[in-house]
C-alpha cells in the first residue's frame, strides 16, 4: 500500500477529467514517480514524437513513500519527452505540492492533448476540475500563484505554475512550485505551456494513510531520521551551509568550471560561497541568508531563505524583491557565478529569484549565458545582437540583463532561450556548447573528476549531476573514497550509483539522503510501508529496470551511443590549473566498460537478454 | 514534575513532521490538515511558527463549555476533551483567545491538543527541537542561557 491506487487522466484536448485505478503490475516492478511514469510514457507516448506537439503527454508523479513520515518522503516529478534534448526528461522538485498531491488522493496526474486556450488544473481531494486561465496567462509564476491563493482563499493551497519564458517558448522552462521549488531541467515547463496548461493547484485533506505495518513504519523512519541527523554532511553541513558548502571545495578540487569552462578554477568562488551567504553586509548588517528550510517532511533542510541587499544595482528600485525568498543552491551559483565569471552574490541572488519567479532552470540559464559570453569575446555575438548589452564574462549588468530578457523571452532573450546548443549552432561554433545531447553540464569538471564525465555522458536526460552523484565517492569519500583523477572502476561506479538513484527517485525520497543513507537504509522504511517484499536486491533491480527502460525511450527517440559524448574542449583541452592540471576527461576508456557492465552492445543498444531479464515492454 | 510544549520558531524549518507525528497519533493518517499543531510561514519574511494549544490554568474553553466536556488532566495538566460528552457547539472555539481548539466535520465534536497523554508526539518528531517537552517551571531556561551567553565577563587577560 502507501500508493493511493488511484491516478487523473487529464485530456486536455476535450477539457476531460478521468479517474483510472493504478497499474500496480508496473508500480511492483517501476515502484513509483520517475520509475513508474517512465513506463506509462513507454506505454502511451511514441518516443519519436514533437515534444511541443500534441502526442507528447506530460506525467505529474509522487512515489509510494511520498506524503509519509519518512524524511524526505515529500517528492514528486514531473515526466515527458524533452523539448530541449529529444530524450525523456524526468524533473524531481521537493516543497510541498507533491505531498498535497499524494494527500488529495493521486499518486499522478497524466496530461494528455493540448487545451484550446490557457487553462488550469484545480484539484479538492476528489473533486478535479480545469478551469479557464486566460487571467493567468502573461503572468510570472508568482503572480499566478497570487491570483490562485487569492480566487481559492485557503492559504493551504499548494500550486505548481509555469511562467513567462514558457508561454515565450523558452527551451528550458521549469515547472516551479511553492514559489522556489523547482521541476526544473530539460525543459518541463515548457512542454507544460505548450499543451496551454497554466497551472495545477491542489488541496489533499485525505491524508496519506494505508501503511503496511504501522508500528515498524513508525520505528524505522526515526531509527534512520536519528541515522541523517548523526552523519556530519546531512546532520551539519546540509542545514548550515546548503548545497553551496561544495563551492569552495570543489574549487579546490580543480573541477569547478569557469568561463564556458575554459577554465577548471574560479578565482572569485569565495565571494559567492556558503561562507559569503553567511558574512553579515555592509548596507544593513544582514547576512544573505536568513535561515534554513524544509522540503516537506524533510529534516535535512538543505534550503535556502535569502534576500538581496537593497542596495545592490539590481534591485534598488525595485522594492517587490527585497522580501525573503528561495536562495542560492550550488549549482546555480556556479552557472550563473562561476561559469559566467560572475563573482557578485547579489547579482547572483536576484537571477535566481527571477529563475523561480518566470520558471528557467538556472543550471542552463546560465550555461547558456557563458556560451554566448563566449561568443561574444570571439565576436561571434556582437552588441547589435544584444541591442547594446556588452556581454562580457564577468558583468554582473550582463547576466542580470539576460534573465530579464529571458524571463519574457524579448529581444535577445528569444536566442538565449534556445540553450546553447541551438544557440552556438546557430552563431556558428557549435563547439562552444557545453552540452550532452543538448542540455548543460552542472557544476562539476569531468577533467577534475572523472566519473563525472562519464556520469554526463550516458545520462538518459542530457548532463546531469543527480543521475549518477559520483562526487559524492570521488570528492567526498562517501560511501568510499576513489580518485577523482583516474577513470579505473568509474564505470562500475557509475552504474551502481545510477540504478540506486533511479530507485532512490521512484519511492519518492531525495537524493541528498544518500549522504547517509543507502538502500540498506531505505529498504526497512518501504518494506514497511508498501505490500509486498521490498529488500535492497529488489530495489537495486527496479533500479537497473528504470535505468534500461528509461535508455530503450531514447534510443527509439533515435539516439544512439554516438550520443554519449562530450563537447573537444572536455576531451581535447587539458585543465590549466588545480589538481587536474594537464588531464582531459578519459571517457574513452570508462564508456566501452560501462556499456559491457550494463549487457549492451557496444553501440550503446539494449539486447534481448537485457530485455527479459528486466522484462522489458516490448 | 508538570510539563509543557516549549516552542523555538527560531529552530523551525517547517517540515511539518510535527504535524505529522500529530494527525498519526491521533487520526491514523499522515496529514498535516488535520493535526492540532500548525506551522505557519511567512514567506516574505523568511520566518516558520509553529503554534498549538498553550493548556491555560484557567482555560476559557473549559470554563465556556456548557456540558462540562473540557476536563483537565490532573497528571499531564493538558485540557482533554471527552468525545463522549461534546456536543460539537463550538462554543469553545469561540471562546479560546488563540484559536487552537477547531470543530472537525467528519465527528462533529471539537479537536485540540491533549498532549499525548503526557508523550507529545510533535516534541518527540521534531528534528531541530523547535519543540520540546520540559519542565513547565522553567520554560523560560533555554532563552536566559541564550542571553546568559551574551554577557560579557570575559576573564581579562
Ligand atoms: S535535503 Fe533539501 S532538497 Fe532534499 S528534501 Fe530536504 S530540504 Fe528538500
Ligand atoms: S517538526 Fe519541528 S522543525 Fe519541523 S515544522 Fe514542526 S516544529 Fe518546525
Amino acid at each position: 500500500m502507501s500508493w493511493t491506487k488511484k491516478i487523473l487522466r487529464v485530456n486536455l484536448t476535450e477539457g476531460s477529467v478521468n479517474v483510472e485505478p493504478l497499474n500496480m503490475e508496473w508500480a511492483s516492478q517501476y515502484i513509483g514517480q520517475r520509475g513508474l511514469a517512465t513506463r506509462y510514457m513507454f506505454e502511451e507516448t511514441d518516443p519519436q514524437c514533437d515534444a511541443l506537439g500534441p502526442d507528447n503527454k506530460l506525467m505529474f508523479a509522487t512515489g509510494p513513500l511520498t506524503g509519509t513520515m519518512a524524511s524526505t518522503g515529500g517528492r514528486y516529478s514531473v515526466i515527458t519527452k524533452s523539448p530541449l534534448t529529444g530524450a525523456i526528461a524526468c524533473s524531481n522538485s521537493g516543497g510541498f505540492f507533491g505531498a498535497e498531491l499524494k494527500s488529495a488522493g493521486w499518486d499522478m496526474i497524466i496530461f494528455e492533448g493540448k487545451s484550446p486556450s490557457p487553462v488550469m488544473l484545480n484539484i479538492i481531494n476528489d473533486k478535479v476540475e480545469l478551469l479557464p486561465a486566460d487571467d493567468l496567462w502573461g503572468k510570472s509564476v508568482w503572480e499566478t500563484d497570487k491570483l490562485i491563493h487569492e480566487k481559492a482563499n485557503d492559504p493551504q493551497t499548494r500550486v505548481a505554475a509555469v511562467g513567462r519564458s514558457a508561454e515565450a517558448g523558452c527551451l528550458y522552462s521549469a515547472i516551479i512550485n511553492d514559489l522556489h521549488r523547482a521541476a526544473g531541467r530539460s525543459g518541463v515547463g515548457t512542454v507544460m505551456a505548450s499543451k496551454n496548461l497554466k497551472a495545477v493547484s491542489v488541496r489533499g485533506t485525505k491524508g496519506v494513510g494505508n501503511i503496511k505495518d504501522p508500528a515498524r513504519f513508525l520505528a524505522s523512519t526515526s531509527e534512520q531520521k536519528q541515522v541523517l541527523a548523526e552523519n556530519a554532511v546531512t546532520g551539519q553541513g546540509l542545514p548550515a551551509m546548503g548545497t553551496q558548502v561544495l563551492m569552495n571545495v570543489i574549487n579546490e578540487v580543480g573541477a569547478l568550471p569557469s568561463r564556458n569552462m575554459q577554465d577548471v578554477q574560479f578565482s572569485e568562488a569565495n565571494n559567492i560561497s556558503a561562507e559569503a551567504m553567511l558574512e553579515p553586509r555592509e548596507s544593513d548588517g544582514k547576512a544573505n541568508l536568513t535561515t534554513n528550510a524544509a522540503c516537506f517532511g524533510c529534516t535535512i533542510a538543505c534550503g535556502r531563505i535569502s534576500t538581496i541587499d537593497k542596495t545592490h544595482f539590481s534591485v534598488e528600485n525595485k522594492p517587490e524583491y527585497w522580501g525573503n525568498s528561495g536562495g542560492l543552491e550550488y549549482e546555480a551559483a556556479w552557472a550563473m557565478g562561476a561559469d559566467t565569471g560572475v563573482g557578485d552574490l547579489d547579482a547572483l541572488t536576484y537571477t535566481n529569484f527571477i529563475c523561480n519567479e518566470d520558471g528557467m532552470d538556472p543550471i542552463t540559464f546560465g550555461a547558456t549565458v557563458a556560451a554566448a559570453m563566449e561568443l561574444f569575446e570571439k565576436g561571434a555575438i556582437t552588441t547589435e545582437h544584444t541591442g547594446g548589452m556588452e556581454l562580457k564574462f564577468g558583468s554582473a549588468e550582463a547576466l542580470t540583463w539576460c534573465v530579464d530578457v529571458v524571463a519574457t523571452g524579448e529581444g535577445f532573450g528569444a536566442d538565449l532561450g534556445l540553450g546553447s546548443k541551438r544557440l552556438c549552432e546557430k552563431f556558428g561554433d557549435p563547439d562552444l556548447s557545453m552540452t550532452v545531447k543538448g542540455q548543460e553540464f552542472p557544476a562539476y569538471d569531468p577533467r577534475g573528476i572523472q566519473g563525472m564525465g562519464l556520469t554526463y555522458a550516458t545520462s538518459n536526460r542530457g548532463a546531469c549531476h543527480l543521475r549518477s552523484y559520483t562526487v559524492a565517492s570521488e570528492v567526498l569519500g562517501i560511501p568510499e573514497k576513489t580518485d577523482p583523477l583516474v577513470t579505473d572502476g568509474k564505470a562500475g561506479l557509475v552504474k551502481a550509483f545510477q540504478d540506486a538513484t533511479a530507485a532512490v527517485d521512484s519511492m519518492g525520497l531525495c537524493v541528498f539522503t544518500t549522504f547517509a543513507w543507502t538502500l540498506d537504509n531505505m529498504a526497512p522504511q518501504i518494506d514497511a510501508a508498501c505490500e509486498g517484499d521490498w529488500t535492497v536486491d529488489r530495489l537495486l533491480e527496479a533500479g537497473e529496470r528504470i535505468w534500461n527502460l528509461e535508455r530503450e525511450y531514447n534510443n527509439r527517440a533515435g539516439l544512439t551511443g554516438a550520443d554519449d559524448t562530450l563537447p573537444p574542449r572536455l576531451l581535447k583541452d587539458a585543465a590549466k590549473t588545480g589538481p587536474a592540471e594537464g588531464k582531459v576527461c578519459g571517457l574513452d576508456e570508462m564508456l566501452p566498460e560501462y556499456y559491457g557492465l550494463r549487457g549492451w552492445t557496444t553501440d550503446g543498444q539494449l539486447t534481448d537478454d537485457v530485455r527479459q531479464k528486466f522484462s522489458l515492454p516490448a | 514534575m508538570l510539563r509543557s510544549l516549549n516552542i523555538d520558531p527560531e529552530k523551525c524549518t517547517g517540515c511539518l513532521q510535527c504535524e505529522m507525528a500529530c494527525s498519526y497519533e491521533n487520526e491514523g493518517v499522515f496529514n498535516p490538515a488535520k493535526s492540532r499543531i500548525k506551522v505557519f510561514t511567512f514567506h516574505d519574511e523568511g520566518r516558520f511558527v509553529p503554534y498549538t494549544c498553550t493548556q491555560c490554568d484557567e482555560a476559557w474553553c473549559l470554563h465556556a463549555c456548557p456540558v462540562e466536556a473540557i476536563k483537565m488532566n490532573r497528571e499531564t495538566g493538558a485540557m482533554e476533551v471527552s468525545d463522549s460528552v461534546c456536543v460539537g457547539c463550538k462554543v469553545c472555539t469561540i471562546a479560546c483567545p488563540f484559536g487552537t481548539v477547531n470543530y472537525n466535520q467528519d465527528t462533529g465534536k471539537v479537536v485540540k491538543c491533549d498532549l499525548c497523554g503526557g508523550d507529545p508526539k510533535c516534541a518527540t518528531a521534531c528534528p531541530t527541537d523547535a519543540i520540546t517537552y520540559v519542565d513547565a517551571n522553567a520554560t523560560g531556561l533555554d532563552k536566559m542561557r541564550a542571553w546568559a551567553a551574551k554577557t560579557d565577563n570575559a576573564a581579562s587577560a
